[in-house]
């Protein structure tokens, strides 16, 4: 499957995205989501709660992300990526309209861990389905640095081993602006320019994606 | 997060539609609810839905040395974890009751009924096993976890493959799946949990009770049987006093379940081996309806790449500028550093201005507290501006904050 994306001069391709929105039955918001077979991540969302108080904040509510990995216990990796996600999701959720309150989501890896990208959309797709109130959508968007320079978008397991440097971005819907930007590798300030000028394009892609999975359930025809 | 309480009425209602043979979802008292099995991309996953519970399983295999007196057995780990996913009300990380007893459950389900064959695992006695390792995690959770984790475990582990070794002398070699075929493991037979709840002091009985109905149980029984209809493991629990007569009819009804089990087990395994052989398509891809509304699916995108360059040229030349460069920091004292002229010391305001605050928000969470500090810095940092430049290292220190 992955050798079978071949790159074009000036032209890379995002793999064939899936989703599937409210699968489960307990949580409020419930997504899975899949970037081609590998990364799938499965996300569900509880909220708003009444909070603990020991969790309680005055003025919004409290934001919980938990990651589970497929094979034993979370961590450090996923203790990092849960803040990653936390701020992410906290810059989009207008909490100050449920003060006092919280709410969890747990993104469940089911195969491949290594892109955040899919975990940033299935928090997003969970966010969308819960129906929380939100200031822009988001999306995550992987960028492999080749070692001959070019831009690769969306990146394999293989690919991704091979990169000279790994750049993931949040991308939020309005305006295209960054709202999260991790980097794994070294990268001039121009190569990182690129990568987000690309990341950037591949979000509207992603966007579009968000739009068509929702108007093809809240539709009629 | 608090997990819901079940109102009385709520509680009336279902005992009173159990007193009448009649269940919340139409099933008749003996009916099992659907099973879905789904298999991963990777060899050793799968997801089992029973009804709306949904439970993954994930085998792995690691080279570990055996317990010191058993050094030619491999060792077996089962891991059940209630993600807080499943429920509100679930907590990670904490040992409940509830997920001490299941755990326990599915170890003497699938270890003590000595269903996998652990002498198969070893490589060199004393020395050198296979560990193999099983992680269950709930994912929804609709009751009937027990019989939901057995069903996917033992999938789980008659669909994982572990690496070739060979042994030379001394020398152990693991075989990539590239260099040869990874080998399966050896099941002698699949155990499988079925639960029945108990009502009115055992005078109702439920096959494969949902969420709701575990609520109002009184007693809870679970068998865990084989295809030849053999019992491995008996477990009982709850407030009511069963007769012998009660247990000799639920293994008859576990029996029948069992063996239809296992042909639906056996079929999908079947399926998804087939599916590999002729290089189809698999992986949890697959197995999303795709002719639901909920589900959607987009081909693979291509995004034009050709102007990045173009584009990040543009907006590192529209970019101000690097801030102005400070010449080396001074050092007056062992201890201090100076960059720039200097002016006033700073250190007294900010002080007095965290004081106050301090008394302010008492209390406060830590992050609230951090912004206030956070405006706090830039204001005196705007202040300075207006004079020269000055940098105490207490700024020098939050600058990579702001």
């Amino acid at each position: 499957m992955a050798a079978v994306m071949a790159v074009e001069s000036g032209q890379s391709r995002l793999r064939p995205f899936s989703c599937e929105l409210g699968l489960l039955s307990r949580p409020d918001g419930r997504a899975t989501f899949l970037q081609g077979v590998t990364p799938s991540v499965l996300a569900g969302l509880y909220g708003p709660v009444e909070a603990k108080i020991s969790k309680e904040l005055p003025d919004r509510a409290a934001l919980e992300v938990l990651l589970r990995p497929k094979v034993g216990l979370p961590g450090v990796l996923e203790r990092s990526r849960e803040q990653l996600l936390r701020q992410t999701c906290e810059a989009v959720v207008l909490g100050a309209l449920h003060p006092r309150t919280a709410i969890t989501l747990v993104l469940q890896v089911l195969s491949d861990a290594s892109l955040l990208s899919c975990c940033l959309n299935a928090a997003c797709m969970a966010l969308l389905d819960a129906g929380l109130p939100l200031a822009a959508l988001f999306c995550g968007v992987t960028c492999a640095l080749q070692p001959d320079g070019s831009v690769l978008l969306d990146p394999t397991a293989r690919q991704e081993q091979e990169a000279r440097a790994i750049l993931t971005f949040a991308i939020g819907s309005s305006e295209r602006k960054v709202l999260m930007a991790t980097t794994k590798g070294s990268c001039s300030v121009e190569e990182m320019q690129q990568c987000l000028a690309a990341a950037q394009g591949a979000a509207d892609t992603i966007f579009q994606f968000y739009r068509d999975s929702v108007r093809r359930r809240y539709c009629k025809s | 997060m608090k997990a819901t309480p079940l109102s009385n009425c709520e509680r009336r209602f279902l005992l009173r539609a159990i007193q009448e043979k009649k269940r919340l979802d139409g099933r008749q008292c003996y009916d099992y609810r659907n099973i879905r099995v789904s298999f991963g991309a990777e060899r050793g996953c799968c997801i089992v839905e029973l009804g709306r519970t949904r439970v993954l399983a994930q085998v792995s295999c690691e080279l570990v040395s055996p317990k010191p007196n058993r050094p030619t057995e491999g060792v077996l780990f089962f891991n059940l974890e209630l993600s807080p996913m499943a429920a509100p009300g679930l907590e990670p990380g904490r040992q409940s009751e509830l997920l001490v007893s299941l755990n326990r459950l599915l170890e003497r389900c699938l270890r003590d009924s000595k269903c996998i064959d652990t002498e198969s695992l070893c490589v060199v006695a004393g020395e050198k096993v296979w560990q193999i390792r099983l992680d269950v995690h709930l994912l929804n959770h609709d009751g009937n976890i027990t019989d939901a984790a057995s069903i996917a475990g033992i999938v789980a582990l008659c669909h994982f493959r572990r690496p070739d070794v060979s042994v030379q002398g001394e020398e152990v070699t693991v075989y990539t799946p590239e260099e040869r075929d990874p080998v399966p493991l050896s099941i002698h037979h699949m155990p499988i949990c079925v639960s029945f709840a108990f009502f009115h002091q055992g005078t109702y009985l439920l096959v494969d009770p949902t969420e709701r109905e575990e609520r109002v149980m009184d007693g809870f029984l679970v068998i865990a049987m084989n295809k030849h209809h053999e019992i491995c493991t008996i477990q009982s629990s709850g407030v009511v006093m069963l007769v012998p007569d009660q247990i000799l009819r639920c293994s008859k009804i576990a029996a029948v379940k069992v063996t239809e089990i296992t042909e639906q087990i056996q079929k999908a395994l079947e399926n998804d081996q087939k599916a590999r052989k002729e290089g189809g398509k698999f992986g949890f891809a697959e197995s999303i309806p795709f002719q639901r509304i909920t589900a959607f699916k987009m081909e693979s995108a291509a995004v034009d790449t050709n102007d990045v360059e173009e584009q990040a040229k543009e907006i590192i030349a529209k970019a101000d500028p690097p801030a102005e460069v400070f010449s080396k920091p001074v050092l007056l004292a062992a201890g201090t550093a100076q960059i720039g002229e200097g002016v006033e010391n700073s250190w007294g305001d900010l002080e007095e201005s965290e004081k106050e605050e301090a008394a302010e928000e008492e209390g406060e969470s830590e992050a609230a507290a951090f912004e206030c500090q956070k405006v706090e810095t830039e204001d005196t940092m705007r202040e300075t501006k207006n004079g020269k430049y000055c940098f105490s290292w207490y700024h020098i220190l939050l600058y990579p904050f702001l």
